[in-house]
């Protein structure tokens, strides 16, 4: 079992960076300096658009790459210059890795093998992952003959094998998997977990498989953490932006607006806001703007206390829910509204409670 | 009623004028001459099998093809792996790469009959940096009086002079396997030797079968260098197949013999290349997913 921390940790690729200064976004660096603690048997995610550096981050994390600076912690003890086989992790890559000559069994005892194991001792063990896997059926057939998913269970399963694991390490491992058996193996995934009890990290940039699978999920951008927390807590109160953007279907409305003692405003009509927010705006400067998830705007077609007045584009039925894109002033906005809804497209009012509406200045939340 | 269209034939007819130009008439001369003896332009007597029976009891012909398999075995178990294991020391990437992918190809790029040059000066007890040093070291080495040296002159220039091509070969399979491979055996705590035994040599199946077949019937078929090297000799004793026809057919002016053994020299190579091919092909098979 481990805990994992990463200390000041930063990666360049390149053989040598330019120096590191918090102001300026520097492209030779892959991974910016960051610190953070994964605690023992928690299942994360790593969230983010290709090239944020998440995979870099795993790869730092398994062993792999030799970060730039900062070190690595496993249960406290500094594993920064060992390399991946002597680290008690497993990882299991984007695309199935198994090894084309051998049985499924052979390659499930291959890490073993490697590892001084003999004979009952390691059969067992095998027995044992492949049950776990329902592999059992396919134990004795060349694993190259097999389907992707069977082929990235066998790569799951060399790294379940090992009884030293204390975290798998994920890259996108469901990528080539059928959609039709995407979510059983995730299922696999998360029973695994419960079971073993075992430190998971999952790398991926579809947000529902890193909501659905994580209790921590790390967004990243450009090399850095922009936020770590629950599904809900990315959800209601996005630290950054581009979290409000990435997380969501749609992403965050947001609305450039300016400050009043006691409200924002945006295009001349008032918006409230909760009076910790107000407090830490007084504060603050630079570029202002509202962020407001599409789910908690309420529509109607009559003026109400507290309300905004807005300009419906198009209303459209998603089945679940109705979808409605609608402008205030200049800036577009998305809606999801009830279904029952009464809406029209024409002139309409919108209405957000306070507390659901988020001010970031500099792209950054206050408060 | 069914019409087709027979303008396909008008475009097919050049190649097929050419192909049966370049190859299938010559084929059929040899064919021809092989059932006839030829005493004069004018004068022919049909033989019929008579050729090919004198051939194949032919004891200097057996002697010529036991020594051809000897030498492409040998070929082959020396350049396959030496191919391998220059390709797995070369550099992957940088000026090194470039500079050793240029030298390794340099003899390739020789004309064959410059090659036997090189190796006929270069093994020279006289002048030759080799036959000069080995004599000079004491050692008695001499490739135009001694078999075994002769031998051993012409196996030493053929692998200098192919080895590069398996190498290439190899190389490029090896720069095929995609990194996550080699990862993922970092994390299993392969060996080295594990991560060549179970990654890369399973790899590079592909480009070692055609290696394999490419040295198999280049060796097989091997003329110019023995012949400007040893001529053949000592005696008979680097006398190939190749060699042999020509000297049946240019020197002694057999043609029906030639034409003959020219036909069963063929036959021998398709045999031997359908085999290892079908062979290959099953291995291949096992590894298809059901």
């Amino acid at each position: 079992m481990a805990r994992i921390e990463l200390v000041d940790l930063a990666h360049s690729y390149s053989p040598s960076p330019a120096a590191w200064s918090h102001a300026g976004v520097d492209a030779s660096w892959a991974l910016r300096p960051m610190s953070m603690a994964w605690n023992d048997g928690g299942a994360y995610a790593l969230l983010g658009p290709s090239g944020c550096g998440k995979t870099t981050l795993l790869n730092i994390v398994s062993g792999l790459l030799t970060p730039t600076r900062g070190r690595v912690l496993l249960d406290g003890k500094d594993v920064t210059a060992l390399p991946p086989q002597q680290r008690n992790i497993a990882q299991v890559f984007q695309f199935p890795v198994i090894y084309d000559t051998m049985t499924v069994y052979d390659n499930l005892a291959f890490p073993l093998r490697n590892r001084g194991w003999q004979g009952n001792a390691t059969r067992r063990r095998v027995a044992e992952i492949a049950e776990l896997l329902e592999l059992q059926a396919d134990l004795n057939r060349r694993a190259s003959g097999l389907t992707a998913d069977a082929k990235q269970k066998i790569s799951l399963g060399r790294g379940l094998v090992r009884t030293d694991v204390a975290a798998v390490l994920f890259d996108e491992p469901l990528t080539v998997i059928d959609p039709r058996l995407k979510w059983l193996l995730r299922r696999k995934l998360k029973q695994i977990h419960q079971q073993l009890k075992l430190s998971l990290i999952y790398v991926t940039h579809d947000q529902v498989e890193a909501l659905t699978f994580a209790d921590t999920v790390v967004v990243m951008m450009q090399g850095a953490v922009v936020q770590s927390g629950t599904a809900r807590q990315l959800f209601e109160s996005p630290a950054h932006t581009f979290v409000g953007h990435f997380i969501g279907s749609p992403g965050m409305n947001f609305l450039p607006c300016t400050m009043t003692p006691d409200a924002a405003v945006v295009e001349g009509q008032r918006f409230s806001l909760t009076t910790d927010i107000l407090r830490s705006a007084r504060g603050a400067d630079g570029a202002f703007k509202l962020g407001i998830r599409p789910e908690f705007i309420h529509c109607s077609v009559e003026e109400t206390a507290d309300s905004q007045r807005i300009v419906i584009r198009s209303v459209q039925s998603m089945g679940t829910h109705t979808m409605i894109a609608a402008n205030l002033g200049p800036h577009s906005l998305w809606i999801k509204a009830e279904h029952d809804t009464q809406l029209r497209v024409g002139a309409g009012w919108m209405r957000v409670a306070p507390e659901r509406t988020l001010l970031y200045a500099n792209e950054t939340r206050v408060a | 009623m069914k019409t087709t269209n027979q303008r396909a034939w008008l475009l097919v007819s050049p190649v097929l004028f050419c192909v049966a130009f370049s190859a299938i008439l010559p084929l059929m001369t040899v064919v021809n001459y092989s059932v006839q003896d030829i005493i004069s332009p004018t004068q022919k007597v049909f033989v019929g099998m008579e050729w090919f029976q004198a051939v194949l009891r032919d004891p200097d012909l057996h002697s010529a093809l036991s020594r051809q398999l000897l030498f492409s075995a040998a070929v082959l178990a020396i350049q396959i792996p030496l191919g391998i294991g220059v390709a797995l020391l070369m550099p992957a990437e940088g000026w090194r790469a470039s500079l050793t992918l240029v030298l390794l190809a340099l003899p390739l790029l020789i004309p064959w009959n410059v090659v036997g040059t090189i190796w006929q000066i270069f093994g020279r007890e006289d002048i030759g940096l080799l036959g000069h040093a080995l004599t000079r070291f004491g050692i008695d080495y001499n490739y135009t009086a001694n078999t075994a040296d002769a031998w051993l002159t012409v196996l030493l220039m053929d692998v200098w002079h192919w080895t590069p091509l398996v190498a290439l070969l190899c190389y490029a399979g090896l720069r095929a396997i995609p990194d996550v491979y080699y990862q993922a055996a970092r994390i299993d705590g392969a060996s080295r030797f594990a991560v060549f035994r179970f990654i890369e040599l399973p790899k590079l199946r592909g480009v070692l079968m055609i290696a394999v077949l490419l040295r198999l019937m280049d060796s097989f078929m091997i003329y110019t260098e023995p012949f400007v090297l040893t001529g053949g000799g000592p005696g008979n004793a680097t006398t190939f197949l190749s060699q042999y026809l020509t000297q049946k057919a240019v020197g002694q002016f057999d043609l029906g013999p030639a034409a003959a053994f020219s036909l069963v020299y063929f036959l021998i190579i398709l045999a031997l290349c359908f085999v290892l091919y079908n062979f290959m092909k099953q291995v291949d098979a096992k590894d298809m997913p059901q």
